[in-house]
């Protein structure tokens, strides 16, 4: 057990319990805020059953987003759904044996990563070009999108220039689960690839990336516009009127 | 007039996104309400000592009660998907009113004072001490947007800058800095009964004049009944239609389709105004204290059918709020809701808007028009931002769209749609909404009408559009005041029921 070893595995720890205790606090403020008015943006799904449909679009196509500007949507669209398919492939470091998706999601995701650079340095570039992003565009949304960018290269560059020792990394990543601190190769791309990822999950709760969870609770997309129907009132107006 | 000159932008051929102008508005703002306005709605009657801890409190306070303030200062990526949406961004280059960084000028705060982010590495994400300068900055940028929630239509994640506009003039009035023209208005409401001042003697004397004119006009005594007890219809309309031109044709054509159909109504002069202000400035109380007129109203007269008029805010406040707050609907059940509940007839919706009432009697076949009287017209219809975005009419999504253009359809022969991009969900505001119709905004009303005046201008070239209908008492008075400084005529632009006023075969009228 060197200290390379110990250290990231305390990192991943670490950045997990941030990741899923700070979710877990967003969105319980989210769900706990009440929402005291309708305000579906019409037209809405006007039963509360057409509401995940409506979600799902936004989603699964960014459907807003395809409406409001087919650039953004492009790359906005292609990096998150890289992103998935990425992701997918990733998930045979923690399951043995793996899924079958996963295993045959493996030549898909290997190329899904340079869709979702591509698609990051699409959304990166509009920071630059475009003079009304420019202008809306603070340091944290450049370090963010280089945050990412970083991350994908790397593991672009593992793939398929430097190899690095992925049974091991799969040995060290099943070990953590099962609370065993297991060699960590020290590769110094991988140690980058991993140090950045925790450093992604442990922003996670305290940023932007908080419009992941967000949509949901988004009042103008979750409601229902059934008003006259069905009498709708929040917990700290109902005492108004006694 | 007290304004400062500017310059009406010149309609492009084509829309175009502009560059941004950095403090283009930010010389904009609308004259403060002195302290008797404020305080008459329980706010400070000028800024507070301490005022900069109480409106951080008052945020905090918001935060935690309304859901779509908290989502939306967290859920913003800075993608622009909303940037080129705004009419007041078309129209004026102020970066400040892209919705985006709109939102930003609460948000920057919200970070610095209730984020880890904000609180310990404000540079990197943008946060802000709540300084008198970002007051001042909240105070002309929050009066530069209309509430209209276009900008929520295309963002990813449905945030809504009406919400942050109205929790941010929410803050403001808690420290006693108030707009004067909204409050003023709201406290007209509360002494007299509606928007625009009038005691129930002028409202009944304008009432009686109507009918007169009517007589004259048609041989037909078509009555505009005043708190009549036991009528069937109670109508809530903008007190506007009483007073001002074009509206009064339109409560003309509300008159004519009750006659026609023979179903009786009435008006209230306690409750002589659909228009709730309260909505304005993001106030539950104030918007609450309004709608519970209309309760009070209906429980007062006894009516079996509440209609609401021509008024696009008036009708979001309606259709969504009326339920909530003055148990004004269905599905019910507890003693404050089943009371009115229990009156109102439920074969119909409640509340009704005036056009759902009149196209459910088209298809019914109880109303018939002349068509051709309406010939000199070629009609074009202006979706207001709050029937479209934020109401419905109907039983199916989207009937706020077709039922007004069904009306029209139906009393009149020549009607044309302006782009797609710019009418339904997608419609630009009148520029004029959300509090913003008063004279010391003129600048602003003018300049965020361009994108409107833009697509009318397509349409007035394409087919000769010479009319633009609208169910809205603010685009009404909008457009009057702004479509010269275009070059239109301001008599252009009137109600859905001034056409139905002009078409509708009364029965035992007088022969040509």
């Amino acid at each position: 057990m060197s200290a390379l070893s110990l250290f990231y595995a305390a990192l991943f720890y670490f950045a997990t319990a941030v990741l899923v205790i700070g979710l877990g606090i967003k969105i319980r403020q989210y769900s706990r805020v009440p929402a005291p008015l309708k305000i579906a943006l019409t037209p809405a799904p006007i039963t509360p059953a057409g509401v995940p449909w409506r979600l799902a679009r936004e989603v699964v196509f960014f459907e807003s987003l395809f409406r409001a500007s087919k650039w953004t949507w492009l790359f906005g669209w292609m990096f998150h759904a890289a992103l998935v398919a990425v992701l997918l492939r990733h998930l045979r470091y923690f399951q043995e044996p793996v899924w079958s998706v996963v295993s045959l999601s493996q030549s898909l995701g290997a190329y899904a990563g340079f869709a979702m650079v591509v698609g990051l340095a699409g959304l990166w570039a509009r920071r630059f070009i475009v003079d009304r992003v420019r202008y809306i565009s603070t340091p944290s949304d450049h370090l963010m999108l280089a945050l990412l960018i970083a991350i994908g290269l790397s593991g672009l560059t593992m793939r398929f220039v430097l190899h690095t020792d992925i049974i091991a990394v799969k040995v060290f990543m099943l070990g953590l689960m099962r609370l065993s601190v297991q060699p960590l190769p020290a590769d110094p791309l991988l140690l980058l690839h991993l140090s950045l990822v925790a450093l992604l999950m442990i922003i996670f709760p305290i940023s932007k990336l908080l419009h992941a969870p967000g949509l949901f609770f988004s009042p103008t997309r979750n409601m229902s516009d059934n008003p006259r129907e069905s009498r709708h009132i929040a917990s700290w107006a109902a005492p108004l009127e006694k | 007039m007290a304004t400062a000159s500017f310059e009406t932008p010149r309609l492009k051929e084509y829309p175009v996104i502009p560059l941004v102008k950095a403090g283009a508005t930010s010389h904009l703002k609308p004259f403060v309400a002195n302290e008797t306005i404020q305080k008459n709605l329980g706010f400070p009657g000028e800024l507070v000592e301490g005022w900069q801890e109480k409106a951080i409190a008052k945020m905090g306070e918001l935060l935690g009660k309304y859901r779509s303030l908290q989502v939306y200062m967290d859920a913003c990526v800075h993608c622009g998907a909303c940037s080129d949406k705004c009419h007041y961004f078309l129209g004026t280059q102020d970066p400040k009113n892209m919705p985006v960084a709109r939102q930003d000028l609460l948000r920057k705060v919200y970070r610095r004072y209730f984020t880890f982010a904000g609180k310990y590495f404000p540079w990197l994400v943008g946060a802000a001490d709540l300084t008198r300068e970002v007051l001042d900055e909240w105070y002309s940028y929050y009066h530069q947007c209309s509430e209209c929630r276009r900008c929520s239509v295309f963002c990813p994640y449905g945030i809504d800058t009406a919400e942050v506009t109205m929790a941010a003039r929410e803050i403001m009035d808690s420290v006693g800095m108030g707009m004067k023209y909204s409050n003023e208005i709201i406290g007209k409401v509360h002494r007299i009964g509606n928007n625009l001042g009038i005691p129930e003697p002028a409202l009944e004397d304008t009432l009686l004049g109507l009918e007169e004119d009517v007589k004259d006009d048609t041989g037909v005594d078509v009555k505009f009944p005043l708190n009549v007890k036991g009528a069937e219809v109670l109508l809530v309309t903008p007190s506007a239609d009483f007073f001002s031109e074009p509206h009064v044709d339109s409560l003309i054509g509300y008159a004519k389709v009750f006659h026609a159909a023979g179903i009786s109504w009435t008006l209230s002069s306690y409750a002589s105004e659909a228009a709730n202000f309260g909505l304005f400035i993001g106030s539950y109380e104030q918007m609450r204290k309004v709608a519970l007129r209309i309760r009070e109203a209906a429980l007062e007269l006894g009516v079996k059918r509440i209609v609401v008029g021509e008024c696009g805010h008036a009708w979001r406040v309606a259709y969504n709020f009326w339920n909530t707050l003055a148990g004004i609907g269905a599905g019910a059940n507890d003693p404050f809701a089943i009371q009115l509940q229990q009156q109102l007839d439920q074969r119909y919706k409640q509340p009704m808007h005036i056009c759902e009432f009149t196209h459910d009697l088209i298809q019914r076949g109880v109303l018939q028009f002349d068509k051709e009287k309406n010939d000199d017209r070629i009609i074009t219809f202006h979706d207001s931002c709050n029937v479209a975005r934020a109401s419905r009419m109907g039983d199916e999504a989207g009937g706020q769209f077709t039922i007004p253009r069904d009306i029209i359809k139906a009393v009149a022969n020549n009607f044309h749609d302006m782009a797609p991009e710019t009418i339904c969900d997608s419609t630009f505001c009148c520029g004029g909404g959300g509090g913003l119709l008063t004279d010391d905004l003129l600048e602003i009303r003018v300049k965020g009408a361009l994108p409107r005046m833009e697509a009318l201008n397509q349409v007035v070239q394409e087919h000769q559009v010479n009319f633009m209908a609208c169910i809205c008492a603010i685009c009404k008075a909008q457009f009057t005041k702004v479509l010269p400084q275009y070059g239109f005529d301001m008599g252009m632009v009137g109600g859905v029921h001034q056409l139905v006023s002009k078409a509708i075969r009364l029965g035992n009228k007088s022969p040509d």
